[in-house]
């Protein structure tokens, strides 16, 4: 990709896991356009934050449990998750119910560093606005 | 024994649970499952309305969709029962009927 062109894509996650396929889906996109080293930042609001709540146990409802892979997303450089406080307060929800994801940080000793920032909407309504694409699941 | 109510869908997204709670009578049951077990837990935004629903009805909730949520049965709203997939066969035959809100 050198000399590529380098765009600014937001992936808008707004529902919950499993009862729809929408969140295993972006996913799915999100870790595709991750080979395409393009500048990615994930956005989780309204039942999307539910994508990210820790401790998910599909075995008794024989469908795959696929909230292990949000930790693979630091691996593919994709380490700006950001959270709606305002949703995961609608739901009782505080960072400590949320997978702790982390990534390496090339530019710091390979410090790891956690991915999720939590923001207020204005901080959304921000980081929607600066981007070059945005793709809403 | 009066109607099931089947609610699927989360209440955060969806109105099937609104409209449920309109319709169902004294002495319905309403069971919640799938993204609907989202409304079971205790202090979101929408915890005071099934509360309410309570004072009429039994609610239910499917352990199941609860664990593979993530979500924890101790923090279920008290007075709900938490109930497995032979209790959902169980609330079918025990009621007259059943209305699933897809």
């Amino acid at each position: 990709m050198e000399g590529g062109v380098v765009k600014k894509f937001l992936y808008v996650n707004r529902r919950a896991p499993y009862g729809s396929i929408y969140a295993l889906e972006s996913l799915e996109v999100v870790l595709i356009g991750a080979a395409f080293e393009q500048d990615v930042s994930l956005l989780f609001v309204d039942d999307g934050v539910y994508q990210l709540k820790k401790g998910q146990d599909t075995s008794g409802v024989e469908m795959k449990n696929f909230s292990p892979t949000y930790n693979a997303l630091g691996d593919y450089d994709v380490n700006k998750i950001y959270v709606d406080q305002e949703s995961l307060e609608k739901r009782n929800l505080t960072t400590d119910d949320l997978m702790a994801l982390t990534y390496e940080d090339e530019d710091d000793d390979y410090a790891e560093k956690p991915s999720i920032r939590v923001i207020s909407r204005d901080e959304v309504a921000d980081l929607m606005e600066e981007q070059d694409v945005v793709l809403s699941f | 024994m009066g109607m099931l109510h089947v609610v699927n869908k989360s209440p955060f997204e969806k109105t099937s649970l609104d409209s449920c709670l309109v319709y169902a009578k004294e002495g319905a049951a309403i069971l919640l499952i799938e993204d609907a077990v989202y409304a079971a837990l205790k202090d979101t935004a929408v915890a005071d309305k099934v509360r309410a629903a309570l004072k009429k009805c039994k609610v239910y909730a499917l352990e199941p969709d609860i664990k593979a949520r993530g979500m924890e049965v101790a923090k279920v709203i008290d007075g709900i029962d938490v109930v497995n997939y032979g209790g959902f066969v169980d609330l079918a035959t025990a009621y007259d009927n059943v209305h699933s809100w897809v």
